[in-house]
């Protein structure tokens, strides 16, 4: 098949198309407008209907309307725009409703700025809105890989009846790589749950609340086995040069991209080091993660935040290796050489931070 | 083989568009590449970069922090970004827009007098093409026809009958870093 160029942000929309994705509301802001951009034509392409709101809960809230409809359903923003959406992403959580949810994170707190950032992290993983709930989160960290995570994403709310989140940042949304756009067979179960009017049939109802307590622990117990389902069948890394590492660096998104290039330059000093690259954020490899730290002397996360994954390290760890962290904040990106002073810290026996 | 390129000048000459043609270049070469615009704040003040990365290996950062190659097509960019070409670096300024000498002494600087060139080749819009030329007759980064071969990717059909004059303009950049 054919490679063609494309901007991140293009590339997610294109993959939502072939996914069968008909539906998108959003709202722009940068670095993600060419997500929006992108859907407008191509949708009308398509026979679709892309929905310009008034605002994102505007958004967010007519895809709870599309879902609940049966839709393959799509919403878009970055970090400030998705703070906006988390009371409808609750929502989308407590009625499992299937909607993919793409946020290209930019810098923060507040309206922070429009450059690349990881510090959404606890937002996206964590639980942004109220209540017991958990997204899937998918990490890409190319182009290509904004693609095929992408379709998988609509597979995956559908299988759930829940909401998955795409977590890039505006470097993968901006750049462009070459990616493969292949025919995917798309496969929309039935959704005999969706409000699709009840001629001859019992009215579905697509709802999040249950005024009566004991009805509201019934439901969230079910979601908790659901979550518990989830979080089994859908951790994904990627290991690089780990099976001999003596140092492991944890990276996601544009850092891991940033950080192999620094082990490989470690690697050519005769530096033992790899990484672990999380691409499900939730579900996160916590056990994956701990074996391959056995055989290593120190770990080293790298994020562009204020240190947020390495929580999640630390509990995979769960205390058995230092954990040292290299970060960038506020849109700053971390660079090889960089990094690569922290791993020659970590060869010579010191930390990295401490 | 790992080129790390900036290509550096005001909106509306092109450079976006520039760099996206030599991206696509070496993705018909079969190279790993990666292209990257600024969108920040810098682009305030009416400047515009790209990044564009072609490698034999899988490329880790796409942001061009320390670029083998600048290429420099107004003032501004040329005090952005000469501080920032890896030593043993190159560097190509328009001489039609800029005054100024590079300064640096461990990277090489050629001086172009790109919208001279392309006015004598009859449009003055192939300014950036001539310096491209001159930038793939140093570092044979991709060749000239990939180039042209991108042209067709990138223009629709009814510009086709532009390609010729951008060949031309590549070829003459490329004349003109040969002979000194």
């Amino acid at each position: 098949m054919a490679k063609i160029l494309m901007k991140g942000n293009e590339a997610v929309g294109e993959a939502a198309v072939m996914a069968g994705c008909r539906y998108f509301f959003g709202y722009p802001i940068t670095p993600q407008s060419e997500l929006p951009h992108y859907m407008v034509k191509r949708l009308a392409e398509v026979g679709g209907v892309f929905l310009q709101a008034e605002s994102e809960i505007g958004a967010v809230n007519m895809s709870f309307g599309a879902a609940g409809s049966g839709a393959r359903v799509m919403t878009s923003s970055s970090s400030p725009g998705i703070s906006l959406k988390q009371e409808g992403i609750s929502y989308l959580a407590g009625a499992e409703l299937p909607v993919v949810i793409v946020n290209i994170m930019r810098g923060g707190p507040g309206l922070g700025n429009i450059q690349p950032t990881q510090s959404d992290y606890f937002q996206a993983t964590k639980g942004g809105g109220h209540g017991d709930y958990n997204l899937i989160v998918l990490a890409p960290a190319s182009v290509q890989e904004i693609v095929d995570l992408t379709i998988d994403a609509f597979d995956l709310a559908d299988k759930y009846r829940n909401p998955v989140m795409i977590l890039g940042d505006g470097v993968l949304g901006q750049m462009m790589e070459p990616v493969e756009i292949r025919e995917v067979q798309v496969n929309v179960p039935e959704k005999t749950w969706a409000t699709t009017g009840a001629k001859g049939r019992k009215p579905n109802l697509i709802n999040s609340l249950y005024i009566v307590a004991e009805r509201c622990e019934e439901h969230n117990l079910r979601l908790q086995a659901k979550f518990k389902q989830m979080a089994k069948d859908n951790i994904r890394y990627e290991d690089y040069l780990a099976d001999d590492a003596e140092i492991l660096l944890v990276a996601y998104g544009t850092s891991a991209r940033i950080a192999k290039g620094a082990i490989d330059r470690a690697r050519e000093q005769g530096i033992k080091v790899g990484l672990v690259r999380p691409i499900s954020l939730w579900p996160f490899p916590y056990e994956h993660l701990a074996e391959v730290a056995q055989k290593v002397k120190s770990v080293l996360v790298v994020e562009m935040s204020a240190g947020q994954m390495i929580e999640d390290v630390r509990l995979a760890l769960n205390g058995s290796k230092p954990v040292d962290f290299y970060g960038r904040l506020g849109g700053m990106l971390p660079v090889t050489s960089e990094i690569l002073r922290e791993i020659e810290k970590l060869a010579k026996g010191g930390r990295s931070n401490g | 083989m790992l080129q790390e390129i900036i290509m550096a000048g005001f909106g509306g000459q092109g450079i976006m568009s520039m760099g996206q043609l030599l991206t696509y270049a070496g993705m018909l070469e079969n190279k790993h590449v990666a292209w990257i615009p600024s969108y920040g704040p810098e682009m305030r003040g009416g400047t515009a970069n790209c990044g564009v990365t072609i490698s034999d290996r899988e490329i880790s950062s796409p942001v061009v922090f320390e670029p083998t190659a600048a290429i420099i097509m107004n003032r501004p960019s040329l005090d952005k970004f000469e501080p920032a070409v890896k030593p043993g670096g190159i560097i190509l300024v328009n001489s039609s827009l800029i005054d100024k000498k590079v300064q640096r002494t461990d990277i090489k600087a050629y001086y172009i007098q790109a919208n001279e060139l392309a006015e004598e080749l009859g449009n003055s819009r192939v300014s950036g093409m001539v310096i491209l030329g001159a930038l793939l007759e140093l570092t044979k980064v991709v060749n000239f026809d990939s180039v042209e071969e991108s042209l067709k990717k990138v223009l629709p059909e009814y510009r086709y009958n532009l390609i010729p004059l951008n060949r031309k303009a590549l070829e003459k950049g490329a004349e003109v870093v040969r002979n000194g």
